[in-house]
């Protein structure tokens, strides 16, 4: 099998879990307890309007055409209209997932260059004082509340320090990058440990295999036998679990975004639930859930090119 | 496919090492982590059960004479807005924070135990019901998932061992599901079988002992997790509710004065961080005890 034809199946295989993520988000207000029309309403309301509500989200219907009327919707970006501002979901969703995306990347970026000097390090050191320290370290900051460490931050960096502003985005890409910092770091550690255990363990597999023998055997310079040969078969199992806690990491910016005050699509979704914003929350998840699928099926795609080995 | 194998040798290695005739308290004492976790958590569920003999105040009541005072001989965490006793609150919320840790482990662990050993065993289109749902869940982020959940049916603990039962059996199930596949295959089971074992008496006296020890140390280390999970949710409003001294409840409680009383958020922080570095030497003492060859 060719890789267009790998990817193509990727594709295909996509198709059942879009399914069922759709059917779980639809379900989702149906397990309001009592009526949803009520539940988004409010008590107050009455009884002619609780009925318009029902007739509008088709409540009135049988499950399955209710489901079909979703799908269809979906099909057209129409994620419903917000009860709280009043107006289409997407329009507001897709501009507050700009800083969401923005957390991510940055998250992201500064997670690798964390994990990967120290992993090189604690894997080339192994037993070492800094090796420990390394290893100790990533235990505490695994087992640390991600919200409690973005107020910890904010306590040292901002307010006794003052270095980084307490809350906000910034302004431009500058002030993007210093607002986003502490927020993306916080996030970044909960990650790295993982990461850093997983990359030490597999460059200390490949540093005993034969080849790497091989290959300091010929007389290559130790710097070639890293780069060339324990790198580049240690990297891969850490980008497949970097591609895995994408999911994670997306969890722990909807909390970063509500302890930093970022206008985040995170926040989003968590301040819909306060205001009984339905179709809101049905949008957020959805949103977060299909960057998970992207993510997968692009780390899927990476791999099949960074290991030539790869049975399609 | 290599993931598998590895898997199997490991399991291989590990059947090996149980029947090997050295004994288990013996190779146990010689565990650092798994002793010195065991000794920390036991002292930390005497702490969370003898919570109302140790604290010195009642983590309830309210002191406004005596608010806002940082760590000292009398409050050895200092005190909170309302003049409570942050250490007493400490203590008391030992016993909140370890039970919903641990309830929430125990509906996931046996629903994916279940399901993933019965997709294994059985295969066929049980099995790839089971697997896409799997996917499915898996396609969303574990919080926000768990977060719509708990947003539907409405805030507090209750609903968030809800959420959580539906949404982390996945991980059990996968984990089951491999080990069982590997492990129906192999010879003590094909003799159970002519033996005339009936499927029930298989997977249980003969594949569920040999898969079950990898769910265990996950569960260890997620008990912690949902101790993690917990605070998350009850800063974002969605778990326990105050004045309950649970301890995201404090934490997020102790923001508002950050400026000025940093011990409000921080110490019930580091109960937290404590706990969870206690488990996790349990977990990886655990590890090491049930593989020995992967040291």
């Amino acid at each position: 099998m060719s890789r267009g034809q790998y990817i193509l199946r990727r594709l295909v295989q996509m198709i059942p879990v879009l399914i069922g993520v759709t059917i779980i988000i639809f379900a989702l207000i149906r397990a309001i307890p009592g009526d949803p029309a009520v539940a988004m309403l409010g008590d107050r309301a009455t009884n002619d309007a609780i009925e318009r509500m029902r007739e509008s989200m088709g409540l009135n219907e049988p499950l399955y055409v209710q489901y079909w009327y979703f799908v269809r919707d979906l099909a057209q970006l129409d994620l419903g209209t917000s009860t709280r501002y009043d107006v289409p979901v997407s329009e507001i969703l897709f501009a507050r997932l700009k800083v969401s995306l923005s957390v991510v990347l940055y998250t992201t970026v500064l997670t690798i260059l964390i994990s990967v000097p120290l992993g090189i390090l604690a894997a080339l050191k192994k037993d070492s004082i800094f090796d420990n320290i390394v290893r100790s370290a990533l235990m505490v900051t695994l087992v640390m509340p991600s919200f409690w460490m973005g107020i910890m931050f904010i306590i040292l960096f901002s307010v006794k320090l003052g270095v980084f502003p307490v809350s906000g985005y910034g302004q431009g890409f500058f002030g993007h990058l210093r607002h986003l910092f502490l927020p993306s770091l916080t996030v970044s550690l909960t990650i790295a440990p993982i990461l850093i255990r997983a990359l030490r363990n597999s460059i200390l597999e490949v540093l005993d295999m034969d080849y790497v023998k091989t290959a300091r055997a010929k007389g290559l310079t130790e710097r070639t036998v890293m780069t060339i040969h324990v790198l580049r078969n240690a990297l891969i199992p850490a980008v497949t679990l970097l591609g895995i806690s994408i999911g994670g990491l997306m969890g722990g910016t909807v909390i970063t975004e509500k302890v930093f005050s970022l206008p985040g699509a995170g926040a989003l979704l968590i301040d819909s639930i306060t205001a009984r914003d339905y179709a809101m929350l049905q949008g957020a998840t959805l949103i977060f859930a299909s960057m998970v699928i992207l993510v997968n099926l692009a780390t899927d795609i990476l791999y099949s090119f960074l290991d030539p080995r790869v049975r399609f | 496919m290599s993931a598998e194998l590895s898997r199997a040798a490991a399991l291989e290695g590990m059947s090996g090492a149980v029947r090997k005739p050295r004994s288990t308290w013996d190779r146990m004492r010689h565990n650092r982590n798994l002793m010195l976790g065991l000794t920390l958590f036991a002292a930390l569920v005497l702490v969370a059960l003898l919570g109302p003999v140790i604290g010195p105040y009642d983590p309830l009541a309210l002191d406004f004479t005596n608010a806002l005072q940082s760590p000292s001989r009398e409050h050895l965490f200092g005190t909170d807005n309302l003049g409570r006793d942050i250490f007493s609150r400490v203590i008391h919320g030992a016993r909140i924070d370890l039970r919903v840790g641990i309830i929430s482990v125990i509906s996931p662990f046996i629903i994916g135990l279940v399901l993933g050993a019965v997709s294994g065993f059985y295969g066929g289109w049980w099995d790839t019901i089971v697997m896409r749902l799997v996917d499915v869940v898996q396609a969303f982020p574990f919080l926000v998932l768990v977060i719509a959940i708990v947003a539907v049916r409405g805030p507090g603990l209750q609903n968030m061992y809800i959420a959580v039962a539906l949404v982390a059996w996945v991980v059990y199930a996968r984990l089951v599901r491999g080990e069982v596949l590997v492990e129906k295959n192999k010879e003590y089971v094909q003799a159970a079988r002519a033996m005339g074992g009936s499927d029930w008496r298989i997977m249980r006296h003969h594949l569920l002992p040999n898969v079950i020890t990898t769910s265990v140390v996950y569960a260890m280390a997620d008990i912690a997790l949902y101790i993690l999970l917990a605070a998350a949710l009850s800063f974002l409003g969605l778990g326990a509710k105050p004045p309950a001294p649970e301890w995201g409840v404090m934490i997020t409680e102790g923001r508002q004065y950050i400026t000025t009383a940093w011990w409000l958020s921080a110490l019930p922080g580091l109960a937290i961080v404590l706990t969870g570095i206690i488990l996790s030497l349990i977990g990886d003492g655990l590890a090491d005890f049930l593989r020995p060859e992967r040291r």
